[in-house]
């Protein structure tokens, strides 16, 4: 037998210094980035930072109403698109046979999920403010309450936005629960809602959970759909009403006010300030608080799908 | 003579155009082990899953002709098929216990058919472990995932979990094929003492299997019913010579 010596496989070398030095840029581009904001964010940051209302024309104070905003609007987007968009998955993976009709409903879900978020703006104002909510009007007579942009026509489009998101990461952890458990379920005399509901849901529970969570953090950071839909340059009072029953007043979420939103609030400081330099800390601040808040999202969907997949790997 | 438990007239099925099942005619009887025997793709399985229906999961099944249980025929538009699984339970070929407690494994048949009294279902859970001959070796554990077990003892517990339904008849798909020698004498045992209360048709692809367990044994070839004869008689001296070249090793 003859060995031969290795030889030098210079187009292998090649491609990988090419691939380590893309790879090395783009982490360097990443830690620039958020390098750069944590340097000049972290300063501003203090409790009352988080709290205060903006003073001397955005150029002092705080972000307290936009924090809250966010997490208003946020909050009534996840309400109206985790219902809708679980059922809905349910629907498609579980009773939905494949036809022409579910196969365009499918294709539909995934060109949704590539529209650009002007877009949905745009459908937001058309349809919510001024199809909706103007006809909600003139039925509960109710003058001009629900026809203006608000806090719930932005949160119903935001809900729309993300619904691929909440249907696809639905879809997906519907989909892993194994055959076989439905098959068992079956054969113990389990209708098909019994078995959706005891075996299958529950399996595919920490799936939902991160789909939704990633979509609350695509929502936080959305700005573009919500310039026409409520998205306020400055208010006084935050989007709150005191509910009362038989004298004990609750203070809720107003969906009717409009409202701040710390996407949008950045995008004010920075383009609509009259003095854009004295604002740019604050910016800075406004940014680290909005990335810390969707960071911190991420990572809990980490954690779930990790969790998640623990459970499958031992099956 | 013993009493027919279900009746096979004529049954054809269909995976959409192509023929899976070929006019099959049979008759199982009550409290007796009997086997489907044949090579890969012979439609042994499938015409397991004919007996409760679960080929009725699967899209573009079509079914044709009779089978009767207890005289009831269960291809009839008005049978309750939710009815007709819990009276005919199955054990699968790879065991799919669900991702719970053991205990809760064996309840899940018994809770959905409405059945929430505690001590009832303890008792349930006590019994049919005692009956899968598992009880000993998982009474202190309960409560801990059933899918820690040992692959031989997850088997029992599926057994366990389809007898908690109280069905009559119990079909196993391939049941042991998955295990090693020590674990597939346990189940062999187990099936031969549930024989007692129930009737039990089984698929195997192991014959030294088909002929320890089972009193009555079917030969299915290309989806066709071969032989169906007592097992001594399809071992020792059978009719058809396609039978004999299998169980012989000539094909298959």
């Amino acid at each position: 037998m003859e060995l031969k010596k290795r030889k030098k496989d210079f187009t292998g070398a090649i491609s990988l210094g090419i691939v380590r030095i893309m790879f090395f840029f783009l982490v360097f581009v990443l830690i620039l980035l958020l390098g750069k904001i944590f340097i000049e964010g972290i300063g501003v940051i203090s409790l009352e930072f988080l709290i205060d209302s903006p003073k001397d024309n955005m150029t002092g104070g705080g972000i307290g109403p936009a924090i809250f905003g966010t997490i208003a609007v946020t909050l009534l987007m996840v309400l109206f698109t985790v219902p809708l968009g679980v059922f809905s998955a349910i629907y498609l993976n579980e009773y939905a046979t494949d036809t022409f009709f579910t196969r365009i409903i499918r294709t539909s879900i995934n060109n949704l999920a590539g529209v650009p978020s002007i877009v949905f703006g745009l459908f937001g104002l058309g349809f919510f403010i001024l199809f909706i909510g103007k006809n909600l009007d003139e039925v509960l007579q109710t003058g001009l309450l629900f026809g203006q942009p608000a806090l719930l026509w932005a949160s119903a489009t935001l809900a729309v936005l993300v619904l691929p998101i909440v249907i696809v990461s639905t879809l997906e952890a519907l989909n892993s629960v194994p055959k076989s458990h439905r098959d068992a379920s079956y054969g113990l005399g389990a209708t098909k809602w019994q078995t959706i509901k005891n075996i299958v849901l529950p399996q595919a529970r920490p799936g939902i959970l991160t789909g939704t969570i990633l979509a609350i953090s695509r929502g936080a950071g959305e700005t573009a759909p919500i310039l026409f839909l409520g998205a306020a340059f400055f208010l006084p009072n935050l989007p709150i009403a005191d509910i009362c029953i038989s004298g004990y007043c609750i203070p809720m979420i107003n969906p009717t006010e409009q409202f701040m939103y710390l996407a949008y609030h950045i995008f004010i400081m920075a383009t609509q300030s009259s003095n854009p330099t004295k604002t740019l800390p604050l910016q800075y601040g406004s940014t680290l608080v909005l990335i810390v808040l969707t960071f911190l999202l991420n990572i809990t969907a980490i954690i779930f799908r990790y969790r998640f997949r623990k459970i499958l790997g031992r099956l | 003579m013993k009493e027919i438990k279900i009746v096979v007239k004529n049954l054809n099925l269909f995976y959409g155009e192509k023929q899976a099942l070929k006019n099959i005619t049979l008759d199982i009887s009550a409290k007796r082990v009997t086997a489907f025997i044949g090579p890969s793709g012979c439609g042994k399985s499938t015409f397991l899953r004919v007996l409760n229906r679960m080929n009725d999961l699967i899209d573009n099944v079509k079914t044709e002709g009779e089978v009767y249980i207890d005289g009831v025929n269960i291809y009839d538009r008005s049978l309750d098929i939710v009815n007709l699984r819990k009276n005919v339970g199955m054990v699968f070929q790879k065991s799919n216990l669900f991702p719970k407690s053991i205990y809760e494994n064996i309840v899940y048949g018994p809770k959905i058919n409405g059945i929430r009294d505690k001590k009832l279902l303890d008792e349930i859970v006590e019994r049919t472990l005692n009956q899968a001959a598992i009880w000993g070796e998982v009474k202190d554990r309960l409560n801990e995932n059933a899918l820690s077990l040992s692959g031989g003892q997850q088997q029992r517990l599926c057994i366990a979990r389809a007898l908690a339904v109280e069905p009559e008849i119990i079909l196993m798909d391939e049941p042991a094929s998955a295990l090693d020698p020590i674990s597939t004498a346990k189940i062999e045992e187990l099936i031969h003492d549930l024989k007692k209360e129930y009737t039990i048709v089984i698929v195997t692809h192991n014959m030294q299997q088909a002929a320890r367990v089972s009193d009555q044994t079917a030969f299915f070839y290309l989806g066709e019913l071969i032989e169906f004869d007592r097992t001594t008689t399809i071992f020792t001296k059978p009719s058809i010579k396609q039978t004999e070249d299998y169980i012989t090793g000539r094909f298959g």
